[in-house]
């Protein structure tokens, strides 16, 4: 299988993370990923706040991109910058009048069917579903995970066509059949505070201490999660929010495609267990059993 | 005061509501006014109207109120009001539009530290095609004068080696392009 691959500003700096786990997961199920040559930046969280016009031009510019590479259908793993393309190319196609405006911003015509995927959607469908189990190399039936959607996978579900949006169920089925045990809980697509994370990071700190609270009540070890932005602001918060309600929740925060890599056994190092600023990797400690 | 002004787009004349409808592409007046925004809001308790208010106030045109409101700039574009409206309200897409509107009016804005992330942002894009975080939160700190805010976090981030110490240039020029064109096609 081969596809073309946006990491996304993110990917190829605080979510490094993300970007080095996703492709060697993708490597072990036999997933070619190519690098869109020369991609830019899709807009994300500040574009939509000054132009509808720039933000749907943006992605728009990085679908035409697919052209000069002979694939249509693109994987795209930040949550920001799948539903920008998402929102973007929905736009194009039920708005006329601004179609005809982002084809004059971008000197192109728009690429109205391309595919944008998240890597979710792959994984948990046929055939990779059944794969999976066959490449589990460790036993992590021992760690209960919650895996946290955020906001922009599953809205609006008419146009990411992910999952249902209430209640996704998709990232909790790939990491089931990785062996390892997810937890029902309140708090899947509850925003997180998003892109406040530098302009009120108060209001992010309480956003994501109530996502952590509810994940440890309903039994959670860890958080998954498939957003750099939810990442960091669940990582990198939990010193705020020991100052602000007294105790730390030293919940560790990782990539789904880090812990299907750990089961693949997949070097840590790969995975970069140790960049979080929550300490994930002595969770692994205890339960890293080879089958 | 609150009237429902003329305003002049493309040398047209718009009143407030028609405008948020011509440049969101949102018809407000579906609106029943169930509340069920408001309910599922995340950050309604830090906003001074609720979603289902600040729609109304749209509804009637009541443009200084929805200009003086704080709520567009408390809006974490979660969507999930505009997945659960019955009435198929984009109500996301009204705030954007709302903050969209005050911009291009000059008009002021009452979170300035929102705006002020946007504009750091796109700026941080012109220069680069991708964004350069580290570059980003120092224009941000500079337009914030904010220093001390999160410096803890950003030491234990560098230590991680979170951030790429030097930006790329990659589709700088492609991005710079764009942009130009959008501002001209907004002005035209
Ligand atoms: S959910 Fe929709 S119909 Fe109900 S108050 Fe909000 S905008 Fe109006
Ligand atoms: S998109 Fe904005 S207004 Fe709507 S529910 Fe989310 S935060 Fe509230």
């Amino acid at each position: 299988m081969k596809y073309a691959y946006y990491p996304g500003c993110s990917l190829h700096s605080t979510g490094k993370e993300f970007d080095s786990s996703l492709k060697a997961v993708c490597n072990a199920m036999d997933i070619d990923l190519v690098e869109i040559n020369k991609w830019v930046c899709c807009g994300s969280t500040a574009a939509h706040n000054v132009s509808r016009l720039m933000a749907t031009a943006l992605p728009m510019a990085n679908l035409m991109l697919l052209q000069d590479m002979n694939l249509n259908e693109v994987i795209v793993p930040c949550a920001e910058c799948f539903s920008k393309f998402k929102i973007a190319q929905h736009n194009v196609k039920t708005d006329k009048k601004l179609k005809r405006e982002v084809i004059k911003a971008i000197h192109n015509d728009c690429n109205e069917d391309a595919k944008i995927i998240h890597p979710l959607s792959i994984f948990s469908e046929e055939p990779l579903l059944s794969t999976i189990p066959t490449l589990v190399k460790r036993d992590l039936s021992g760690l209960k995970v919650a895996c946290y959607y955020g906001c922009l996978l599953t809205r609006p579900p008419e146009v990411t066509e992910f999952d249902i949006a209430e209640y996704p169920v998709t990232m909790d089925n790939v990491l089931r059949a990785a062996g390892i045990s997810t937890v029902d809980w309140s708090h899947k697509t509850i925003c997180c505070g998003a892109s406040f994370a530098l302009s009120k990071p108060d209001i992010v700190v309480n956003l994501s201490h109530n996502i952590i609270e509810d994940a440890k009540s309903a039994g959670a070890d860890a958080i998954a999660v498939a957003c750099p932005m939810c990442h960091a602001n669940l990582d990198t918060r939990q010193d705020d929010m020991e100052k602000k309600f007294g105790t730390h929740p030293q919940m560790p925060i990782l990539y789904f495609t880090q812990l299907m890599g750990y089961s693949f056994d997949i070097s840590p190092a790969i995975l970069m267990l140790n960049k979080h600023l929550t300490d994930a990797e002595s969770l692994f400690e205890q339960i890293s059993q080879h089958v | 005061m609150n009237t429902d002004e003329v305003i002049q787009i493309k040398e047209k004349s718009f009143s407030f509501t028609d405008t948020v409808a011509a440049v969101g592409g949102i018809d407000v007046s579906f609106c029943y006014q169930c509340g069920k925004c408001a309910t599922g809001c995340p950050l309604v308790h830090e906003m001074d109207l609720t979603p289902t208010q600040l729609i109304h106030a749209v509804q009637l045109g009541l443009k200084d109120t929805v200009y003086n409101s704080k709520t567009m700039w408390l809006c974490a574009s979660c969507l999930t009001c505009s997945t659960r409206c019955p009435q198929k309200v984009d109500i996301a897409e009204v705030m954007d539009t709302v903050k969209i509107l005050i911009q291009r009016e000059k008009k002021k804005a009452t979170v300035p530290s929102v705006l002020k992330f946007s504009k750091s942002f796109i700026d941080n894009l012109k220069l680069f095609g991708r964004l350069y975080e580290l570059g980003m939160i120092a224009e941000l700190k500079l337009r914030t004068l904010n220093f001390t805010q999160d410096l803890a976090m950003g030491i234990k981030m560098l230590k991680k080696h979170k951030f790429n110490l030097f930006p790329g240039i990659s589709g700088s020029r492609e991005v710079r392009k764009i942009l130009s064109q959008v501002r001209k096609q907004e002005k035209a």
